[in-house]
């Protein structure tokens, strides 16, 4: 960048935004790199603060003992199995759900609509949900996971604005003249051309699945069925680190205390890492889904 | 096609409502929720004379307007920034990054806070330590425990929260920007004169929005914050109602509270929404 040219409050400007940008990068991205370092230098270092930029006395304890707890499997592959189902649960009750209020000619739009939106202001609270999943007796089942939540009415919203600005209500009549129905008209036609807004809605009702914990701190009693965020919060919020007890409290207290907190870093990198992997091919969508969403309420 | 979703939204959302009378009756396990006898506002009366009842009250006005306060200038002002980043590919560094956060869980978050800010082997508390200033755990104390959480609440969200932002920027006319400069308009003023207002609409809808839910403080990152030490500022209506009625089984007493909060949330949302329609003429309904 030349300086000529420009006057000095262009050249403050520059210098204050400067500034303020690298602040703003430090402050985000450096505890995240912080956590990738801790997870594999010596506990010992890390936390007398002698690990700032690089990995220093390289240990994979760690990981290696994350590895061999059953917990974290277990947990695992609850969470894929809620995330994968759950979203595809939902995407099959938002999407038709969205197409069909989209199309003027529905009478009872409008009346549908606004049974949708006042869920939004009003619900029940906690207690009368919780007596009501007890009752249904879907309380420690895979169920809670994804029924209850099939359909987000901000994503039903999204889906409807989406699928009223994009599909000309010219092409539905093309299509019923050529004699098609609703709903070939919505497996054939709409939903090829809607790909963007399904990544969209697939995406943010993936990720929900995935950070998932309330559902099951509320409804689930059962150690077998537990996502990982659960797990997660025994590890590192409850200190229970190691799958034999050893380490809480325990005699081997100092011994056991160094290790737990790599463990936990470690922790962390492992149980966050399917998301971070999958965020630079998810990142194009991310405007938008706002965009789609914003267009009007 | 419209069926299945409907059926959800009745049973998981309207049928709780039926059973918001609870907070009227006694719950009898056998005889279910309508099965109970009146008791009429006994409940919310217990509640309001309850020795909690003040602390309660404030607690989660103080935890939600401070992240109000703070929290909602703060996505609008980095959108504005950048938004000024002219390089193409830096901007797509800092999007990146800012809106990682975001992803992250909240039980993720709240062990990253505990690991990070721990006195005795977090970087945050040695940092703290060797500048002098002792032996100070942020996790339990409860003159910190506000601003540890909507600090760390911006961190993970301010940059996601600003997509909104930079996608309302994104349709001011670019001849705007001609002008203004033509004008002789320094960056400063461009952005005061043409990018706020530009952004005005947006920010109400979402302050409307925000202040309806100043009660309804998220459950899920305060519980997973509060320990022994900091309870006395971080029991809020939300965890409250967690506790007795999930953990002791007080039903009708549970739903009395949370239907409490959810008129004081109505209120509020009216409220703002009059105010925000006799100002700017913008609402929500």
């Amino acid at each position: 960048m030349s300086i000529r040219g420009k006057s000095p409050s262009e050249i403050m400007f520059s210098i204050f935004m400067f500034v303020v940008c690298t602040f703003m990068f430090l402050i985000v991205a450096y505890p995240l790199y912080f956590i990738i370092i801790a997870s594999i230098s010596d506990s010992q270092l890390v936390s007398t603060g002698k690990v700032f930029l690089i990995p220093k006395g390289i240990s994979l304890f760690g990981y290696k003992e994350i590895f061999q707890d059953p917990r974290i499997w277990t947990g695992y592959r609850n969470t894929m199995t809620y995330t994968i189902l759950g979203t595809f649960v939902n995407l099959l009750f938002t999407l038709p759900a969205a197409y069909v209020l989209s199309r003027r000619e529905f009478r009872a739009r409008r009346f549908i609509m606004f049974f949708f939106v006042v869920t939004l202001f009003f619900n029940g609270g906690l207690i009368p949900t919780y007596l009501l999943m007890k009752g249904l007796h879907l309380t420690n089942t895979i169920g809670v996971f994804i029924f209850p939540f099939a359909v987000n009415v901000f994503y039903l919203i999204i889906a409807r604005t989406f699928f009223e600005t994009s599909l000309p209500s010219e092409l539905y009549e093309a299509a019923a003249i050529d004699g098609c129905s609703h709903f070939k008209f919505f497996i054939q036609v709409a939903m090829p051309l809607s790909k963007a807004l399904i990544s969209v809605i697939g995406l943010y009702y993936l990720v929900g699945h995935w950070n998932d914990f309330f559902t099951a701190l509320i409804y689930i009693r059962s150690n077998e069925l537990q996502p990982l965020q659960i797990i997660l919060r025994d590890i590192l919020l409850s200190n229970q680190v190691f799958a034999s007890g050893a380490g809480v409290g325990g005699d081997a207290g100092g011994y056991a205390q160094r290790y737990a907190d790599q463990i936990k870093y470690g922790v962390i990198i492992v149980s966050t890492l399917p998301i971070l992997v999958l965020y630079p091919f998810l990142q194009k969508y991310f405007e938008k889904g706002v965009m789609i969403g914003s267009v009007k309420g | 096609m419209i069926f299945p979703a409907i059926a959800v939204i009745f049973i998981f959302n309207y049928i709780p409502l039926y059973g918001v009378q609870l907070a009227f009756r006694d719950y009898d396990f056998s005889k279910g929720i309508t099965g109970g006898e009146w008791r009429g506002l006994y409940y919310f009366d217990q509640f309001i004379n309850s020795y909690l009842f003040a602390d309660l009250m404030k607690n989660t006005f103080f935890i939600s307007l401070a992240t109000i306060i703070i929290g909602f200038p703060a996505p609008i002002i980095l959108a504005l920034i950048l938004n000024q980043i002219r390089r193409k590919k830096l901007k797509q560094i800092m999007q990146t990054t800012v809106y990682l956060p975001h992803f992250i869980s909240i039980i993720v978050l709240v062990g990253m806070l505990n690991v990070l800010l721990s006195p005795e082997t977090g970087i945050v508390g040695y940092l703290m330590k060797s500048g002098g200033m002792g032996d100070i755990n942020l996790l339990a104390s409860t003159t910190s425990f506000i601003p540890v959480y909507v600090l760390s609440d911006i961190w993970q969200h301010c940059g996601w929260n600003s997509i909104i932002y930079l996608a309302a920027l994104s349709t001011v006319d670019p001849l705007l920007y001609d002008s203004a400069k033509m004008d002789g308009a320094s960056r400063w003023q461009t952005i005061r004169y043409v990018d706020i207002p530009a952004i005005v609409p947006t920010m109400i809808i979402l302050f409307i929005l925000s202040m309806g839910g100043i009660l309804g403080t998220g459950f899920e990152k305060v519980f997973l914050m509060q320990n022994s030490l900091n309870l006395p500022v971080s029991e809020v209506i939300a965890t409250y109602v967690y506790k007795i009625g999930i953990m002791s089984n007080q039903f009708s007493y549970a739903a009395a509270i949370g239907l409490f909060n959810t008129v004081i949330n109505f209120i509020f949302l009216f409220a703002v929404n009059a105010i925000a329609k006799r100002a700017s003429n913008m609402s929500l309904f």
